[in-house]
């Protein structure tokens, strides 16, 4: 791509991972969550490639890797489902206890980030997994189309 | 009478329902199938979100919210599901359709016998 | 012939579809009773805030857990669609 789409892309960059990690951590408190703020960090993963070519990206963050992060991902998932198996699948065991464990009262409030018992933690899980998943579909079919063109 | 006019939203997944399936019936190109479908699945999206409306209703989320009338949360995480599972299988049909172009040079359903059985 | 047949079921489709959007609830009044428990007990149950996400990881969780194995299956297809000779994926 050209050195207008390289430059603007390098600068929006910061802004849309800060902004999908951001939905991913507040998930439980502000709209968004995992598939939310993944999503939309992938599409800044998208970004990435369509302006530098996904050869170049992929030098950096190999897909290998990507598929490593996204099995961590779901497993953490499944991990989490399975810690309150004791009561119920995807018992919410934290609640209440020292880690997120705060109950806020009925009604509308400020926000209380330290909420939520595994469902911040899930988030977590899950916007890892929807993050690799996406930007390796995307690095795939990018790689799979340069090849083909180099082909022809 | 007023059912009618109240239920427009309801019309519109109709509208959108039946041109998602005549895009998929009338069409031989792939693609094009591939946005029939997408439309479809517009249409069902729209059909959970606008069953779970309600009156002057919030979001459901206790945060800085102004008043506890909120819409249903339930159709709305079917929706989020729903469209999650959209792009995946979107994105597994545009990765078939390329295997199938390399494969056979074109993208028509009709000609492509190899796809048959 | 084909498509004579295939214009006659698309209309009856289309027309079942419109009848039907009118005999759904009226819209903006639907029946609420699980929806009014969960907006109700959400932050008590769960302590989330955002009604929404407790639905989707805490009341629904096999929902997600079947959409997170749909989301795995398609990249896995991808990767494997597009897998060279070696091995490797993609290389």
């Amino acid at each position: 791509m050209s050195k207008i789409v390289r430059t603007v892309s390098e600068l929006l960059m910061a802004f849309v991972f800060t902004f999908g990690l951001y939905m991913i951590m507040h998930g439980h408190v502000t709209p968004g969550g995992g598939f939310q703020g993944g999503a939309v960090f992938a599409s800044g993963m998208t970004l990435l490639v369509v302006a530098f070519g996904a050869e170049k990206v992929e030098k950096r963050l190999r897909a290998s890797t990507l598929s490593v992060l996204e099995s961590t991902g779901a497993l953490a998932f499944i991990g989490l489902a399975l810690g309150g198996v004791a009561v119920g699948f995807f018992y919410n065991f934290l609640v209440g206890s020292s880690v997120f464990g705060h109950i806020p009262a009925f009604g509308p409030n400020r926000g209380d980030m330290w909420t939520g018992g595994t469902i911040p933690l899930m988030n977590m899980a899950v916007g890892l997994k929807v993050i690799a998943g996406l930007s390796l579909i995307v690095f795939v079919m990018a790689l799979a189309v340069g090849k083909g063109r180099s082909e022809q | 009478m007023t059912q009618c006019i109240s239920n427009i939203p309801f019309l519109a997944v109709a509208a959108l329902i039946g041109t998602g399936l005549s895009i998929i019936v009338f069409n031989r190109n792939l693609i094009k199938l591939v946005m029939g479908i997408t439309v479809l699945e517009a249409g069902v999206n729209l059909f959970l979100v606008g069953l779970g409306y309600r009156q002057d209703g919030g979001v459901p989320i206790y945060t800085n919210a102004c008043h506890t009338n909120m819409v249903l949360p339930v159709p709305q995480a079917l929706t989020l599901t729903s469209i999650v599972i959209g792009v995946a299988i979107t994105a597994f049909m545009l990765s078939m359709i390329m295997v199938i172009y390399r494969h056979t040079g074109h993208i028509d359903a009709k000609r492509s016998r190899t796809l048959k059985g | 012939m084909r498509c004579f047949a295939a214009n006659i079921s698309l209309a009856i489709v289309i027309v079942f579809l419109a009848v039907s959007a009118l005999l759904v609830h009226p819209f903006g009044d639907p029946p609420a009773q699980m929806d009014e428990y969960i907006i109700k007990h959400t932050q008590r149950e769960t302590g989330a805030n955002n009604a929404v996400t407790a639905v989707v990881f805490d009341y629904r969780g096999l929902d997600t857990l079947g959409e997170a194995t749909i989301l795995f299956t398609a990249v896995t297809g991808v990767v494997m669609l597009f897998r060279t000779r070696k091995g490797q994926t993609t290389r």
